[in-house]
């Protein structure tokens, strides 16, 4: 059975405005986004292209740039935008008031 | 003796008739003033900006209490007049009756509400008053917040912008085919629309509401074709009526507005009324100049002055920063109606003239306005326009003289004519240049004949003399953008950005109308920048619009670990250090240690929480950032000079350190790299660096200008000077042009060579006070960038970048 985990991870003030933070998950780092009118998105912290950490990157309207070779990541998707083909996993996460939310699947089978 | 004047209403139009009247004849009346808003006059006008977040409300009050008490005001604000009795001549409200001998009825007008279910919700506003701004600006505090401005006119427009800048998730939902159709025809209505989409705005033409819906709280709003938008805060602005009411009770002539005669005064000689609640002939207005039209005639009757009010056409300004939208008079078709259209898509210009018999009917004009008020002058005045029918739409700049074509006035100009005052130019000197050696581009011209290679206000003026001279052949070389985000280039930007003072990203993007919400990884580090050298002082770094290097001041790898570099100063370094730097590599298990091309040492692998710590240790041995991650300066290399060596000629190690100890931390377009070389043989490979020095006998020779990576290119000789102080001021003079005038990412040698190595030697070496005033802005400058990032994080800034937010764990999950 599938079983859809949401954690409270911090509050949206830890994140800097059009910044990110790293959220560790046993095997899999995920990058939380917050956008310029304080949208919350989170993907796996990894460019489809060469893996590059998406938390690092300059963060405009809903997309972040990829620091090493700056492929556009949708936020909202995780699909490469403009010409590059990819995509990183996006993950449910949701803001209640000023906490938010991330919603995990069977991580127990992911970290295992 | 003194009349009783009791005016009801506290809005612009009874302010500005109570200051003709105190003007006219102070203390002749005994003015009592009630306002059914708490508060006193204000600029209602300005709400808009209060909204946006761009000014307060104490900027936008015209009268303060100050104000009616030095003219014994009677306020009454937060009371209502609830009855007019004309017969005892008293009005009444919560405190009693107050008598009157002359009473001035300036109720304004009252938001329109959709007769729909749902129109009492909480959460449902008009746009009418402070409390409305309040509620609107509470709604946006919460994340995610949606709010529907339902109505697309002037007023809805201007709420739906403000909330957006305020961050909301805005619909505007307009009944009618195209926007503002009330003052803009549909190609206009079309630009604006897109404008606004471009902001993030969604708008909805043709859209009928059906209701609104909620329980306690308005939650959505709903469209006859089913279409359904969630809100928190819906805000109607579908027009406004006039508020009539006690004047109706009062049995005062009313037909849509009060009925007055030209002297302002009711069916009640004793009573006048002023404002949006009127109406002049058939008319009621509710733009802001015959308000105040009105509110001068109103206070000259009072005082038995001969006044009269005469219908006026008003012009209207959109409100919203960034959008440039003018629009007057009649625009209508009709047959007997001619017009001049003028698009100019690439810059987002539209222009149309309605004309009538050779006057101006009416006038539209969208992303360029500055013609507005002359257009506007010439349709009040019924002006003939015929003698300039033909350059009319082109504005009044290219009238006057008699002069109708533009190229003319060029052509038309004497050979001697100065063109480029900089450089002492004449007409025939670049139209003989151009012919003589087949110049066609603008560069070349300016290679050529320097006509406006300085300042480059006349590039407009050389541009059309090669027009003239070379005809269709000469097509002026278009600007490259700075991004997608914006039109501009980065020369432009630059200018903009001091010329119009902006002082952070948000107002470059807005006055500088950017295309996206919050630019790109682009656009927003060379604005950051460009910000950080124009105003040092005054800027707040944003390092959320820096590459993650500077970020973080370290160099990110492929692997997502960090290299880190610290400062050698001249590539000079000591036991005491080179032990400190072997135990940081022990201590945090760095896999990678590098000698660098710039003379000092690389540790590479490490990981981003560690950087901190690692910081912490080198700083404890005198180690600060090398800054080898920045737009900035990087390295001095030197050779060991006359301390060491037979052939050096000066201090060339003591003059590298000097300097890089001067410039270190300052932020420059891109990377700089210097070297000091003590003697011609040049060990310090001097000669492929962006500045670098070359010392003699005689002196130091200043280079610039070099390349030794994507291309490979050596420096331009400065010049000779004589003293280690001179040749540093000479360089950070130089570093400083160079600072100011560069592209982001520009190298020194690609800078140099667009503006030619000639003006900066004319500016830096040639011009001592220009050198000087370079110098002392590149010192200024510094108080503020030099501060070692390193120890400022080893103690705590920027905490949140080096830790994760947060760490789960299976136990967690389970």
């Amino acid at each position: 059975m599938s079983t859809m985990n949401w954690f409270a991870i911090g509050k949206l003030e830890d994140i800097p405005l059009r910044g990110a933070r790293c959220v560790e998950t046993g095997n899999t780092k995920i990058a939380v986004f917050r956008t310029a009118d304080n949208r919350i998105f989170a993907l796996e912290d990894k460019c489809p292209h060469r893996g590059g950490p998406l938390s690092q990157g300059i963060v405009h309207d809903g997309c972040v740039t990829c620091p090493l070779h700056n492929w556009v990541i949708s936020l909202e998707t995780g699909f490469a935008q403009g010409a590059d083909e990819g995509a990183t996993a996006p993950f449910p996460v949701r803001l209640e008031g000023d906490r938010i939310l991330l919603g995990l699947t069977d991580m127990a089978e992911k970290a295992a | 003796m003194t009349q009783k004047l009791v005016v009801v209403g506290a809005g612009m139009a009874s302010g500005r008739m109570l200051e003709h009247l105190f003007e006219a004849a102070p203390g002749a009346f005994d003015v009592t003033l009630f306002g059914a808003e708490p508060r006193g006059n204000y600029n209602r006008i300005m709400l808009s900006p209060v909204l946006a977040g761009e000014k307060t409300y104490d900027q936008i009050v015209t009268h303060d209490a100050e104000w009616y008490a030095a003219n014994d005001v009677h306020c009454r604000f937060g009371e209502t007049v609830t009855k007019i009795d004309r017969k005892a001549k008293v009005v009444f409200s919560r405190s009693g009756e107050t008598p009157y001998d002359k009473l001035v009825v300036a109720t304004g007008s009252a938001p329109f509400i959709i007769p729909i279910a749902g129109k009492d919700l909480p959460g449902v506003r008009a746009f009418r008053d402070l409390d409305d701004v309040d509620a609107m600006v509470a709604a946006a505090g919460r994340p995610g917040a949606k709010a529907v401005v339902i109505g697309g006119g002037l007023l809805g427009l201007e709420a739906a912008a403000a909330l957006r800048l305020r961050g909301m998730d805005v619909v505007v939902l307009h009944l009618m085919g195209h926007l503002m159709e009330r003052q803009l025809d549909p190609a206009a209505g079309y630009l604006l629309q897109k404008e606004l989409e471009g902001r993030g705005i969604k708008i909805h033409c043709k859209a009928q509401t059906k209701a609104i819906l909620g329980d306690a709280q308005v939650e959505a709003v709903l469209l006859e074709d089913g279409t359904i938008y969630p809100a928190d805060i819906v805000v109607m602005a579908v027009g406004i009526r006039p508020e009539v009411r006690i004047a109706v009770d009062a049995g005062l002539y009313v037909e849509r507005g009060i009925v007055v005669n030209d002297q302002m005064v009711t069916s009640d000689p004793d009573i006048l009324a002023i404002g949006e609640c009127v109406e002049h002939e058939s008319i009621c207005y509710g733009l802001v100049a015959p308000l105040y039209e009105m509110a001068k005639v109103a206070a000259k009757t009072l005082v038995k002055q001969d006044a009269a009010f005469r219908p006026v056409e008003t012009a209207t300004q959109l409100k919203v920063t960034g959008v440039t939208l003018y629009s007057a008079g009649d625009f209508a078709d009709a047959e007997d109606r001619e017009e001049i259209v003028l698009r100019d898509a690439s810059a987002g210009v539209y222009k149309r003239l309605v004309l009538k018999e050779n006057r101006i009917l009416g006038a539209v004009l969208y992303g360029e306005t500055s013609d507005g008020a002359w257009f506007f002058d010439m349709l009040r005045k019924g002006t003939d326009v015929s003698e300039m029918r033909e350059t009319l739409i082109f504005g009044q700049a290219y009238q006057g003289g008699g002069q109708l074509d533009p190229m003319a006035a060029v052509a038309a100009l004497p050979d001697d004519a100065e063109i480029c005052g900089c450089n002492g130019v004449c007409k025939s000197k670049i139209t003989g240049t151009i012919q003589e050696k087949g110049l066609t581009t603008l560069d070349a011209v300016r290679a050529h004949t320097k006509a406006s290679a300085s300042c480059g206000t006349c590039t407009g003026l050389v541009e059309q003399l090669m027009k003239l001279t070379l005809g269709d052949a000469f097509n002026p070389a278009a600007v490259t953008p700075m991004c997608g985000c914006t039109d501009l280039g980065h020369d432009d930007v630059r200018r903009l950005i001091k010329a119009s003072r902006l002082k952070t990203i948000p107002a470059v993007m807005q006055e500088l109308e950017w295309k996206t919400s919050c630019g790109c990884a682009k656009c927003r580090p060379a604005l950051n920048y460009y910000l950080v050298c124009d105003w040092p002082d005054e800027y707040a770094d944003d390092y959320q619009s820096r590459f993650i290097n500077e970020r973080v001041h370290a160099n990110i790898q492929k692997d997502g670990t960090y290299s880190v570099v610290p400062r050698m100063w001249g590539g000079v370094t000591s036991a005491a250090e080179l032990r400190a730097i072997a135990d940081v590599v022990d201590k945090f298990n760095i896999p990678t240690v590098k000698v660098t091309g710039g003379q000092r040492i690389d540790m590479l692998g490490i990981k981003k929480e560690d950087l901190p710590e690692v910081w912490a240790d080198l700083g404890k041995a005198g180690f600060v950032s090398g800054h080898a991650y920045a737009k900035g300066l990087r390295t001095v290399k030197t050779c060991v000079g006359s301390d060491w060596c037979r052939f050096g000629t000066q201090d060339s190690t003591g003059l590298g350190i000097r300097i890089e100890k001067f410039m270190w931390g300052s932020w420059t377009p891109a990377k700089v790299k210097m070297a000091v070389s003590g003697c011609p043989r040049n060990c310090a490979e001097a000669t492929c660096k962006d500045v670098g020095v070359i010392c003699v006998d005689s002196g130091f020779e200043i280079h610039f200008a070099g390349a030794a990576g994507l291309d490979i290119k050596g420096t331009e000789k400065l010049g000779l000077v004589r003293s280690e102080d001179e040749a540093l001021e000479v360089i950070v003079a130089l570093t400083q042009m160079y600072r100011e005038q560069a592209r982001y990412l520009e190298r020194i040698y690609k800078w140099a060579k667009r503006i030619g190595y000639d003006e900066i030697r004319r500016q830096i070496l040639d011009d001592p006070e220009k050198r000087k005033a370079y110098y002392d802005r590149f010192v200024f400058s510094q108080k503020f960038a030099q501060v070692d990032p390193w120890s400022e994080r080893a103690s705590g800034k920027d905490k949140h970048e080096f830790k994760p937010m947060a760490t789960l764990t299976l136990e967690a999950a389970e």
